[in-house]
């Protein structure tokens, strides 16, 4: 088996994704209660899953083979 | 649910397509506070036009204040999905057009997304897809936790064959869109049910509110549908018609003028609120809040159609889409790898885990 030492515990494996899903939440609802400003935050918010995609995938990739 | 997710996909700019790929009629220009046509008179000149002769609905037009729709059909009791809509100009109460959708672009997306042209059975399977898709999700939700142990969040290993770079790709957007695609799947779901949830209301609430009614037999001749409108707006104050179901579809009794109203709050727009309106005196027979299961239903198109936030929402809706295909697609590259190889996608990363330590320590 591989080595224990840098596993992960549950906590640190699901911290960030509770973050973006508890956003996400938030986004949804937000532009269903009120236009204007809460439609602004519905878009921050929904919006930030894709940045994190993007930012993850483009990060690795300039860095390239090594 | 790749076919839902690409057919959904023009779906959310529905409007802008057909405006792009056809061309209406545009409604007379008018000062801001011009009344609106009476009613009546609009829909005897919408009938005048039209070669089916029975109106269903009459429908206000959400996006554009200036124009309005009536849904005639054959007969009163002929399927409404068959129905024509024909569009009138709400203030002057001119016919403006009436166009076939059947051949449109949008309408083919719309049927295959919604039913697949197989009506209620079409609708329920893509339901029971729909449940199928969350509890793929969930169980997705259960196998990132292992495959993530030695990985940090949003770890993307481009130098790593594709298979690797591709189950990174699909963890990431995976857990990233989690919450978005759950939503979206299960309001999904909850639409597919849409016309059960009427027939519930039928046979529930309304048949409860029309119970001094049901043996009587239907008017021989209807009351004029402005005033009916006028009397439900009084009796519901702060609320607006959305629109009106003539008696003996399938919106309302064999002897109501319903008229659904709404509210002016992005939540309030979404939950119609009928007034029966007696078809032969003109008067006011009841109006209540929908039960839970008709709110939730109303609550649930939103959240799945995305078009309650202004254009900027709706583009975040296709993006989210576009990168749900791309889920799709690389767990499906997965699946089949692992099947062809009979080798787990494990492995194969284990088998490179070598060539990795050193990136993962420095």
């Amino acid at each position: 088996m591989l080595a224990v030492r840098n596993r992960r515990t549950l906590g640190q494996i699901f911290a960030a994704p509770i973050m973006v899903g508890a956003l996400s939440i938030v986004g949804l609802l937000a532009a269903l209660i009120g236009d204007g400003w809460w439609d602004a935050v519905s878009w921050l918010s929904l919006a930030l899953p894709v940045l994190l995609y993007l930012f993850f995938v483009v990060r690795r990739k300039s860095v390239g083979p090594r | 649910m790749l076919l839902l997710c690409i057919t959904g996909l023009p779906l959310i700019f529905h409007h802008e397509i057909d405006d792009l790929l056809h061309s209406e009629v545009k409604p007379a220009d008018v000062p801001a506070g011009t009344p609106n046509a009476d009613l009546d008179r609009l829909l005897a000149n919408a009938l005048a036009t039209s070669s089916l002769k029975v109106p269903h609905f009459l429908i206000w037009d959400r996006d554009d204040p200036n124009a309005m729709f009536v849904s005639v059909g054959e007969s009163i009791t002929s399927d409404p999905t068959n129905n024509r809509f024909v569009r009138m100009d709400s203030h002057t109460g001119a016919y403006l057009d009436s166009p076939d959708v059947t051949g449109r672009f949008t309408y083919i997306m719309l049927r295959l997304h919604v039913d697949m042209f197989a009506g209620l059975p079409g609708k329920l399977f893509l339901g029971l897809m729909g449940i199928l898709f969350c509890v793929a999700i969930i169980s997705g939700i259960v196998v990132y936790a292992p495959s993530m142990r030695k990985l940090d969040f949003g770890a993307y290993r481009g130098h790593r064959p594709r298979i690797v770079r591709w189950l990174d790709i699909h963890n990431l957007a995976g857990i990233l869109l989690v919450m978005w695609t759950l939503v979206v799947g299960f309001t999904g779901v909850i639409n597919t049910w849409a016309d059960l949830v009427l027939k519930m209301w039928q046979y529930g609430q309304l048949a409860e509110m029309t119970a001094q009614y049901r043996d009587r037999p239907p008017p021989t001749k209807l009351t004029s549908v402005q005033a009916a409108v006028d009397v439900a707006v009084r009796a519901v104050p702060g609320m607006t018609p959305s629109f009106v179901a003539f008696p003996g579809t399938a919106f309302s009794s064999k002897s109501h003028y319903i008229v659904f109203l709404k509210g002016d709050t992005p939540v309030t727009s979404r939950l119609l609120k009928p007034a029966l309106i007696d078809a032969e005196t003109g008067k006011l027979t009841d109006s209540r809040d929908m039960p839970w299961y008709v709110t939730t239903l109303f609550i649930s198109q939103p959240l799945h159609f995305g078009d309650y936030g202004g254009l900027p929402l709706r583009i975040i809706w296709a993006v989210l889409d576009v990168l749900t295909i791309i889920v799709l697609g690389t767990g499906i590259y997965l699946w089949l790898r692992r099947r062809k190889a009979g080798v787990s996608v494990d492995r194969a990363i284990a088998q490179g885990s070598a060539v990795d330590a050193p990136q993962m320590s420095s």
